[in-house]
C-alpha cells in the first residue's frame, strides 16, 4: 500500500490532522474520517456539484481534490455555515423562499452561491444562473434557488451594514 | 470511484520537482489544480506511480506583460485568468474563453498549464493559444527553452513535453490595438467541452481591408489546428458577406475531422464554417 501521509487541515474553524492514503479524495476524508456527512457525493465526476465545499475562500468541487491537497487550507462545510436559532443568511433565505425540494443537492449549492456573493455581492438574476452552472438540482427546483440566492444577497447586504462582517464565514461563527 | 494507489509527494521547487520527475522513471506526474488529471485517475485510464504535487508553488502564478506579450504562469487559475485585469484590457478573447471553462468550482481550481499540458481536444484554450502565437516555456534538467504552441499538440492528450519537463509559464501574443477579437463555442449539451470552438481575431487597415486576422480552431479535431486556408483567403481583401462565407467553407481544411456518435464528420465541418462564418461577420461587418 502507498505510504500514508499527515493530512492538517481546517474544516469549519476546527483544527483537524489524520493519516492518510494519497488517493483519498477530499469528500471522502469529509465525510469518513472526519464524519462531517453533510458534504454529499452525487455524480462523482466533477458534473452535479453535490459535493461542493470552501476552499481558503472558493467553492471547489471536493470530489476532484485529494484530501493531501488540501492540507493547510481553511475548508468550510454545511456544517459551518449556521446553526439551528443562528442560520446562515444563505440557509435563511432557502427557507424562507424554499430553495430547496429533496435537499440532496442544496448543501453543494448553497456553498456554491456564498462563493458567488463573496466574489460579487449584488449579482443579477443571469449572473447568479451563469455561476450555479456547476450545481445541478434533480428536483429542477432552479427558479425558486435563483430567488433564494437573490434575497441572501439583500440580507447579507443589510447585515453587513449593520456589523461589516456579513461574508466572514470559514473561521467558524 | 477512487484512483489506483498512488504515492504522494509535494515539491518545494521547480528544481525539486524536475528532479523527482526524472527519478520516477516516466512514472511520475505533476499535479497542479488537478482537474484533469484527477478525473482521468479516478477512471483509471491513467495510473501513475507518483503524483509530485507542484499546487502551491506561488512563483508559477500571476500575470504580467512584457512588451508585447502577456506572460501568465502555469499555475494561474482559470478564474484568475477571467477576472485579470490586465488579460481583460489586452486579451479579452483570452479572459472569453476562460470563463466559458467547465463551471465556476472547475475554474476555481483548474490551471492554464495544466489545461494545455493535458491538451484535450475539445478544451477551450488549444484554439486560443493558437490563435494568439502562444510561446510556452518548459523547464527541464537542461534549464529552461520557449516552445511554440504550433507543434506543441501531437494528438488527443499527447504533446511534445518531455516526461521530465514542466511546463511554466504561457505568454500571449498581443494583437494590434484597433484589432477585435471573439471566441466562439457550440457546447456539448451534456459535457460542456467544445464541439466547435472558434477564436478569431481580425484588424482592418483604414480602408478596410483585412490586414491582420489569426483564426484556430478546437473540438472537431484530434488536436487544435490554425486555420491557414481562411486566413489567406481574407487577408487582405475587402470583407462582405460573400467574401466572408467563401472563406468560412475552409474553415475545416486544415484539421484533421474527427466523428464520433455525438457528431459525424461531415456534421463537425459544417459547424466549422458556421461558427467560423458567425465570428467572422461579428469581427469584420
Amino acid at each position: 500500500m502507498a505510504k500514508k501521509v499527515e493530512v492538517s487541515v481546517t474544516v469549519n474553524g476546527k483544527a483537524y490532522s489524520a493519516e492518510v492514503e494519497p488517493r483519498m479524495l477530499l469528500v471522502h476524508f469529509l465525510r469518513e474520517t472526519l464524519n462531517l456527512t453533510g458534504t454529499h457525493i452525487g455524480c462523482d465526476t466533477s458534473q452535479c456539484g453535490a459535493c461542493t465545499v470552501m476552499v481558503n475562500g472558493e467553492a471547489v468541487k471536493s470530489c476532484t481534490m485529494l484530501a493531501v491537497q488540501a492540507a493547510g487550507c481553511q475548508v468550510t462545510t454545511v456544517e459551518g455555515l449556521g446553526e439551528v436559532g443562528n442560520l446562515h443568511p444563505i440557509q435563511q433565505s432557502f427557507w424562507e423562499k424554499h430553495g430547496l425540494q429533496c435537499g440532496f443537492c442544496t448543501p453543494g449549492v448553497m456553498i456554491a452561491s456564498i462563493g458567488l456573493l463573496q466574489q460579487n455581492p449584488n449579482p443579477s438574476e443571469e449572473e447568479i444562473r451563469d455561476a450555479l452552472e456547476g450545481v445541478i438540482c434533480r428536483c429542477t427546483g432552479y427558479q425558486f434557488i435563483v430567488e433564494a440566492v437573490k434575497h441572501a444577497a439583500q440580507l447579507m447586504a443589510v447585515d453587513e451594514t449593520e456589523t461589516g462582517n456579513a461574508l466572514q464565514i470559514g473561521e467558524g461563527r | 470511484m477512487i484512483p489506483n494507489q498512488f504515492s504522494y509527494v509535494r515539491a518545494e521547487s521547480i528544481d525539486e520537482a524536475i528532479r523527482l520527475l526524472h527519478e520516477s522513471n516516466g512514472e511520475g506526474k505533476l499535479l497542479a489544480g488537478g482537474h484533469s488529471l484527477i478525473p482521468l485517475m479516478k477512471f483509471r485510464l491513467t495510473t501513475p506511480s507518483t503524483l509530485i504535487d507542484i499546487g502551491h508553488l506561488s512563483e508559477l502564478r500571476g500575470v504580467r506583460k512584457a512588451e508585447n506579450r502577456l506572460v501568465i504562469g502555469a499555475l494561474t487559475t482559470h478564474r484568475e485568468v477571467h477576472s485579470h485585469p490586465l488579460v481583460q484590457e489586452h486579451l479579452p478573447v483570452l479572459a472569453k474563453a476562460a470563463g466559458q471553462i467547465g463551471d465556476l468550482q472547475v475554474r476555481n481550481r483548474g490551471t492554464i498549464g495544466g489545461n494545455l499540458a493535458h491538451a484535450d481536444p475539445a478544451a477551450d484554450l488549444p484554439a486560443v493559444a493558437l490563435a494568439l502565437d502562444a510561446m510556452l516555456e518548459i523547464q527541464g534538467e537542461d534549464g529552461a527553452e520557449i516552445a511554440s504552441v504550433d507543434g506543441f499538440f501531437l494528438g488527443p492528450l499527447v504533446t511534445a513535453l518531455p516526461d521530465t519537463s514542466i511546463l511554466t509559464s504561457v505568454s500571449f501574443l498581443i494583437p494590434p490595438a484597433h484589432a477585435k477579437s471573439t471566441y466562439l463555442k457550440y457546447a456539448h449539451p451534456a459535457s460542456g467541452y467544445a464541439v466547435v470552438g472558434v477564436c478569431a481575431i481580425a484588424a482592418k487597415d483604414p480602408d478596410g481591408a483585412v490586414e491582420f486576422i489569426r483564426i484556430a480552431i478546437n473540438g472537431v479535431a484530434d488536436v487544435a489546428y490554425h486555420c491557414v486556408a481562411v486566413e489567406q483567403k481574407l487577408q487582405g481583401q475587402l470583407p462582405t458577406e460573400e467574401t466572408i462565407r467563401e472563406a468560412a467553407l475552409l474553415a475545416a481544411e486544415d484539421g484533421e475531422i474527427g466523428s464520433d456518435h455525438f457528431a459525424s464528420e461531415e456534421y463537425r465541418r459544417h459547424l466549422c464554417s458556421v461558427y467560423t462564418e458567425r465570428a467572422l461577420r461579428d469581427l469584420l461587418l
